[in-house]
């Protein structure tokens, strides 16, 4: 479903070092990777390449026999739109908007009817366990709850393809490992490809496979429950 | 994307409420000035094109003399000339009403011609002993006293039919019934008609004419009649078409109704600079916002769309109130100070405000204009960003990374020093006003160089706020962009007018000086009213016990060059008392039997007839045009279509008109001018003559100059405010968006206190970079204002003068204020927790 191959991304176009270099990964569908390294390797980078908010030195990425590196931004973007869903460490929830508004934002993206995006959006809140709480607003939420709604938008659209970055980074254990349950039982039944990018070795476990980020490549790891 | 641009965009204006609502009330305000002033000028202009429609009536050509006419003869020559198959014949008089302070117009015509030609301005007399009006009377309207109201004279004067009206003739009163109406003038127009010869009879006019309205034999040309009859016209006489009379009055006031609706402009320009001093201000807090939705796959265009309606939607919403306010201070103006604004172009006629549906399109779509401009850059500068950059904390501060564009800068001064160098479009200076635009721009566009180059000047200091503050703007030098765009705008804009209106001013006060140097004045009644002193009269006044001297002063009217364009003739002794105000040439020039008469032309008619001194110039006087010489060029501020000042021995001697207008008179030392004021009243009659001392009719001349520029003054003070607002919400959107920032000084020991102290110093240092562009801006601009769109389109030269200290307390304010803003707004940031502001860092 997802092939990487020798993907190379570089510090800058003039400056010649690479950050990585001969990246590969295939991910078939319903399979998910967790990606560790050490800090500035280019892990977030590396979401971003896929993701098309930055661009690749070298090397291809196909999505479902899509060559991404083929396209422009426009078409990253309506990619994007239709087929991944992110999840950051940071939650963005837009402030001004309810709970259930906030899921239902990819779909508003994709011009589904505000009525039909608001019954999906609750819909996904439910399975989060954020029902009750539709119409509140994010100040009202704590870290995990906001992390909750963050994996309700993110999989609202049912993508082919979820990118995490650090999802759990600003929750305390006993939330992180709560939210870690949920996304990956949601992106299981779901379907979707995902890739987290993480530091923590307790969410990497999560993951059907676990693979550090090398200057070389990626390194594939023994998963540590 | 409906959905999007419902609840992402637009409800992001409802959620900024106070940022939202100053822009609004900043666009509202640009719009409404602008609209109020187009409404009444389109109302004013409306109601005296109809005037002038009403008293042309269907001529296709009109004969017109000075103010004291030409012989009556040239009626008859005229009326038997081929070319003409109607011709009508009027004396236009405007009359003093002893007792009364305005002058009424009135128009003596031919009762048996202007059916034919001017069919609006027949007479209905009616019996005033029935209740309805009996049907017109010609006999009745023959009767020499007999005088004819418009109903808007009717109701102003208070006279119904049957009533006496008294009217002046030089120092002489007689009494006119009124005998009917002209109820074709409409409520407008402020006139009275009468027969032509009761009216010479009774103004002391026999066989004198003003005008002959001609309409042209079947198959005649405008302009082949214009060329044979202009062959028969005596010197000073000129033919002209309908839309040329009236355009002589048009074009006076259009120097000045273009001056007032760029004011408004610079207003809505003003309130651009705010939205766009808000909207990027939006747009760095909702930066990672934007990053993220460009993640969900939200395109570059729809995020620019999306941030463009956002202004488009604040440019209408103001623009839509702005027109409400509109039609509510043209209201207002009309009830308050006329519909001329003030400045005196339309006497006598009433307009009203009236629905002008393309007009109020064009200053809503200028309204959304000012909106979508506003939002311009900032909806760009989010656009262009790199979502993967946005969507890390801390990235807000590259935005404020503006680079110095001395290049464009400078490039933009030099374009407008260019074209200020060249003429005005028909008499409207465009190249001036566009050079103020480019003078404000290159303002804008020197203020991140002008930040960087003013800390590198300032000394790194021992204080931890003030280094903090200093390196702040040095390393973001698009903050001061942002806080200052607004700040310059309308510092610019203010200092400009405070420099322009203060130098005029004190040019007309110095010329004051000048112009009225006696002890005492007398006139009969204003200068173009039927009221003179006859040499009797003067000469009892020059006898009175505590008068040493007298100068008398005629006025007449004079009509020169090819278009026959009217200018004022004044007729005085020249070289005595305070001269008069020369530009250039001399007061005492060379005399003798071969030398031809001096006269002394004013900026105006040297611009209008392309004189300088030593030229020579033809003054038509006594029905023949007289050789003269330019001695020297002086100002006038009082009449803009241009005068000529002449020795009042030489008018007589040419003229054989013995009258006078004005009569300045000197005292015997000691005398106090009441008791003398007392005889001439004893003398003169009590209500036939005005008297006032120099000091009052100062006072009152300046007054009429504030009143003329209190439209100017308003317009300042909003966009002052605009600006203020501008510096209000600029510093508290900034303490918002840099929460984070405050959050980890407050973890690294800074105070709350501190922290306000520290935006308060940012603050100042912005504003005070902001206001010295400004002044110099301003400075530039007056300049511009002086030497270009005033001479260009009134004419009229000043001395500089810089009102410094109000520009020092102007400037000082606005930086207190400024820290002042950013302190509560610091106040207002810091309320949240330390802790909670930095949460998206860990």
């Amino acid at each position: 479903m997802l092939f990487i191959e020798n993907l190379t991304k570089r510090f800058d176009a003039a400056f010649d070092r690479p950050l990585f270099e001969r990246v590969s990964l295939t991910l078939a569908a319903g399979e998910s990777v967790a990606i560790m390294g050490e800090s500035g390797v280019g892990k977030s980078t590396l979401l971003n390449c896929i993701a098309g908010l930055e661009s690749v030195d070298g090397g291809c990425i196909r999505l479902c026999e899509t060559d991404l590196t083929t396209l422009d931004e426009d078409g990253f973007a309506r990619l994007r739109r239709r087929d991944f869903g992110f999840v950051f460490q940071a939650f963005h929830l837009l402030p001004h908007l309810t709970l259930a508004q906030n899921v239902a934002l990819p779909l508003w993206l994709l011009d589904r009817d505000d009525r039909t995006a608001d019954a999906r959006a609750r819909v996904m809140l439910e399975r989060v366990g954020l029902a009750p709480r539709a119409d509140d607003w994010p100040r009202h939420l704590s870290g995990g709850e906001m992390q909750r709604v963050a994996i309700a938008r993110a999989l609202v659209h049912e993508p082919a393809l979820v990118l995490c970055d650090e999802p759990t980074g600003n929750l305390d254990p006993g939330r992180a490992a709560g939210v870690l349950e949920l996304l990956f039982e949601r992106i299981q039944a779901a379907g979707a490809v995902a890739i987290l990018v993480t530091h923590s070795v307790v969410a990497a476990g999560h993951a059907d496979r676990i693979l550090h980020l090398t200057q070389g490549g990626l390194i594939a790891a023994p998963v540590v429950a | 994307m409906n959905a999007t641009l419902r609840h992402v965009f637009l409800a992001s204006l409802w959620r900024r409420r106070l940022a939202t609502s100053l822009s609004l009330l900043a666009i509202a305000l640009g719009v409404a000035l602008g609209l109020a002033v187009q409404l009444i000028h389109a109302a004013a202009l409306d109601e005296f094109g109809r005037g002038i429609r009403l008293l042309n009536g269907a001529a296709d050509l009109q004969v017109l003399g000075s103010r004291a006419g030409f012989s009556d003869e040239l009626y008859a020559r005229l009326a038997q000339r081929p070319e003409v198959d109607q011709a009508s014949p009027l004396l236009e008089i405007e009359t003093r009403l002893p007792a009364r302070d305005e002058p009424l117009r009135i128009l003596g015509i031919d009762l048996f011609r202007i059916g034919a030609v001017t069919p609006s301005l027949l007479p209905v007399s009616a019996n005033p002993d029935e209740a309805a009006p009996a049907a017109g009377d010609r006999l009745d309207a023959l009767q020499s006293d007999a005088l004819f109201l418009s109903p808007a004279a009717s109701a102003r004067l208070g006279l119904k039919t049957g009533d006496r009206l008294r009217v002046q003739v030089g120092t002489r009163e007689r009494t006119l019934r009124i005998a009917g109406t002209v109820p074709a003038a409409g409520v407008g127009q402020a006139l009275a008609v009468m027969d032509i010869a009761a009216a010479q009879q009774t103004f002391e006019r026999i066989g004198q004419l003003t005008r002959v309205d001609l309409r042209l034999a079947p198959g005649v040309t405008r302009a082949l009649a214009q060329a044979r009859l202009a062959a028969l016209l005596p010197p000073g006489v000129a033919v002209l078409t309908p839309d040329d009379a009236a355009s002589e009055v048009l074009g006076l006031s259009r120097a000045y109704r273009v001056n007032l609706t760029m004011l408004a402009a610079i207003a809505l320009l003003t309130g651009g600079f705010l939205v766009f001093s808000t909207q990027l201000l939006a747009v760095v807090r909702r930066r990672q916002e934007f990053a993220f939705l460009r993640a969900l796959g939200l395109d570059r265009d729809s995020l620019w769309h999306g941030l463009l309606a956002e202004g488009a939607v604040l440019g209408l919403i103001g623009g839509l109130l702005g027109c409400l306010l509109a039609y509510l201070l043209a209201a207002l103006a009309f009830a308050v100070i006329g519909g001329d604004l003030g400045a005196g172009f339309f006497r006598g006629i009433a307009p009203q405000v009236r629905v002008e549906p393309v007009l109020t399109l064009i200053y809503l779509a200028l309204g959304v204009f000012a909106g979508l401009a506003g939002a311009w850059l900032p909806a760009r500068e989010a656009a262009r960003m790199v979502p993967a950059r946005g969507l890390r904390a801390g990235d807000e501060a590259e935005v404020y990374r503006a680079r110095p564009r001395w290049g464009m800068a400078l490039g933009a001064l030099l374009l407008a020093a260019l074209i200020c160098l060249l003429p005005s479009i028909a008499g409207v200076p465009v190249f001036g006003y566009l050079a103020v635009l480019l003078i404000l721009a290159g303002a804008i566009l020197s203020l991140p160089g002008a930040t960087v180059a003013a800390m590198a000047m300032l000394r790194p200091g021992r204080s931890t706020l003030w280094r903090l503050a200093r390196t702040r703007l040095a390393a973001a030098p698009g903050q001061t962009v942002v806080a200052g765009a607004g700040v310059v705008a309308s510092v610019a804009l203010a200092v400009s007018m405070a420099i322009m209106v203060d130098s005029f001013r004190g040019s007309v006060d110095d010329w004051l000086t000048r112009m009225l140097p006696a002890d005492l004045y007398l006139r009969a009644s204003d200068a173009t009213a039927s009221g003179y002193l006859d040499p009797e009269s003067v000469a009892r006044v020059a006898a009175l016990p505590g008068v040493a001297a007298v100068r008398p002063v005629r006025f007449e009217t004079l009509r020169l060059g090819e278009t026959g364009g009217a200018i004022a003739l004044i007729a005085r002794q020249v070289d005595a008392g305070g001269g008069l105000p020369l530009v250039a040439g001399t007061l005492q020039p060379p005399t003798g039997p071969d030398q031809p008469y001096p006269a002394w032309i004013s900026e105006a008619m040297a611009d209008h007839l392309r004189l300088g001194v030593g030229d020579p110039l033809s003054l038509p006087l006594g029905a023949r045009s007289h050789p003269f010489r330019v001695a020297g060029i002086w100002r006038d501020y009082a009449r803009q279509q241009g005068s000529v000042v002449i020795e009042i021995a030489d008018y007589r001697a040419l003229t054989g008109d013995t009258r006078t207008n004005d009569l300045g008179l000197t005292l015997t030392d000691g005398t106090a001018p009441e008791p003398v004021m007392t005889a001439i009243r004893a003398t003169l009659g009590e209500q036939l003559s005005e008297m006032i001392l120099p000091g009052t009719l100062r006072a009152m001349i300046l007054g009429v100059f504030d009143r003329t520029f209190l439209v100017t003054y308003l317009m300042e003070a909003v966009a002052v405010l605009i600006g203020l607002f501008g510096i209000g919400t600029t510093f508290a959107a900034l303490a918002t968006s840099r929460r984070k920032e405050f959050g980890i000084l407050r973890h690294l020991g800074l105070r709350r206190r501190q922290i306000g102290l520290l935006l308060a110093t940012e603050a100042a240092l912005s504003a005070a970079v902001g206001v010295v562009i400004g002044l110099l801006a301003g400075g530039a601009i007056a300049l511009v204002l002086i030497e270009v769109v005033n001479r260009q389109s009134f004419h009229w030269s000043m001395d500089l003068q810089l009102p410094v200290g109000l520009l020092l307390i102007f400037s000082l304010s606005l930086i207190l204020l400024a820290a002042l803003a950013a302190r509560l707004s610091g106040a207002q940031a810091m309320r949240q927790d330390a802790v909670l502001a930095v949460r998206e860092d860990w």
